[in-house]
């Protein structure tokens, strides 16, 4: 069985000078998970880039929780549409050999 | 080594106070943060310059210096030696600069000349270090077994295990193997692209392979058994009765490996290219006059 590590929110929130009221926005916006065990927050190890990347969005560029919510959007679209078009030139390398 | 003009990096004049420093800069830094811009080299190189900008100017040290000596900061920087060994003599102490903090790779060499090379307040805002983006060129066939592969990227050798069944194109990143963060910040990561060249036997669309394969027309009008190559080696294959030029069977399992799905392949498809023979002797051409008269 593979065992996920948890790491505790207040001293992640601490460390990065946060407000947990911040991971809560994060969470109903479903922009990430935390985990609820024996009453206390904690954040799972899967989660820490994103967490990290959530919060310098947030105290680098001043981007509230409703901001960091559409540019998470918008930035998976631009993913989604880069991912398509890496398909599709290998789709097009096909016929490309056969035109050369 | 070419002075940069940290106020028109922030498109802000001279006489720009804290405020319109720190707006600017917030302005610049929205657009061109590596966050929002993952992959983007043009993006990532700016971020750094504005960054360097704001360091300087919104430290009123710095900006003093760097606005006093400002095109001739060299001549500066022979003045500060002077300076530096006449309070030597005097008080048996240096002036020092702005130790400490982060490292000199993320910030241009005229930085470096003017402020030491390093410095900065610890009270500075923390930035993740510069990503690092690497083109790794593989085979076909590199990229159909799991092997481990190691390369230089700025001087440092990087061991890494390619997966099998990577794509063209597919970039994987290695965190904490860019450049160093800044004030303390996390360190970058390593994007590397793969940049997997075509294979003359065989074309990949997703796990899936194709191939062509010449059958001589009596395997194909009677049927029979051939070997075919497959990435992973040759298999044997039925060839139906009347088989036609150009059409496709599709053997199961024998395609590209699936990305991070061990045991699980895609599917190996083949067409037939029928070779019609040449240099045909008398009696064949007799016998394939008869067939003819029997089909008529």
């Amino acid at each position: 069985m593979e065992q996920e590590e948890y790491i505790p929110l207040d001293i992640f929130c601490s460390h990065h000078h946060i407000e947990i009221s911040f991971f809560s926005s994060l969470q109903e916006f479903g922009l990430i998970e935390v985990t609820e065990l024996e009453q206390k927050s904690y954040l799972p190890a899967s989660q820490l880039t994103l967490a990290e990347k959530l919060v310098r969005l947030h105290n680098e560029l001043d981007i509230n929780e409703e901001g960091i919510d559409a540019v998470t959007h918008l930035l998976n679209r631009i993913q989604n549409m880069q991912e398509e078009i890496r398909q599709l030139r290998n789709k097009l390398r096909l016929y490309e050999d056969d035109i050369s | 080594m070419a002075f940069i003009d940290y106020y028109k990096v922030l498109g802000i004049d001279k006489k720009a106070t804290d405020e319109e420093i720190k707006k600017a800069y917030r302005k610049l830094a929205r657009k061109l943060h590596p966050d929002l811009n993952p992959n983007d080299k043009e993006a990532n190189r700016k971020f750094q310059q504005i960054n360097e900008a704001n360091e300087v100017l919104s430290d009123p040290e710095k900006r003093k210096k760097y606005d006093l000596y400002g095109e001739n900061w060299e001549h500066g920087e022979e003045y500060e030696k002077a300076k530096k060994a006449r309070q030597g003599q005097s008080a048996g102490t240096g002036e020092r600069y702005y130790s400490g903090g982060f490292g000199e790779d993320d910030f241009s060499d005229f930085f470096g000349s003017m402020f030491g090379g390093s410095g900065g307040k610890s009270s500075q805002t923390k930035f993740k270090g510069q990503d690092y983006n690497s083109e790794l060129p593989l085979t076909l066939n590199d990229a159909y077994t799991t092997h481990p592969q190691t390369f230089t990227i700025k001087g440092k050798s990087v061991r890494i295990t390619v997966p099998a069944g990577v794509e063209n194109g597919q970039t994987i990143k290695l965190k904490g193997y860019g450049g160093k963060g800044v004030n303390g910040g996390p360190d970058g990561d390593l994007l590397i692209t793969f940049s997997i060249s075509n294979d003359p036997r065989f074309k990949r669309t997703g796990n899936d392979l194709k191939t062509t394969v010449q059958l001589n027309l009596f395997t194909a009008i009677l049927g029979g058994e051939i070997m075919v190559d497959t990435m992973g080696g040759k298999i044997k294959m039925k060839v139906q009765p009347e088989t036609q030029n150009g059409m496709v069977t599709r053997v199961k399992g024998k395609g590209f490996p699936v990305y991070k799905q061990d045991g699980q392949f895609g599917d190996l498809y083949v067409t037939y290219n029928i070779l019609i023979p040449q240099h045909l002797t008398d009696k064949q051409k007799e016998l394939f006059a008869e067939l003819a008269k029997q089909s008529q």
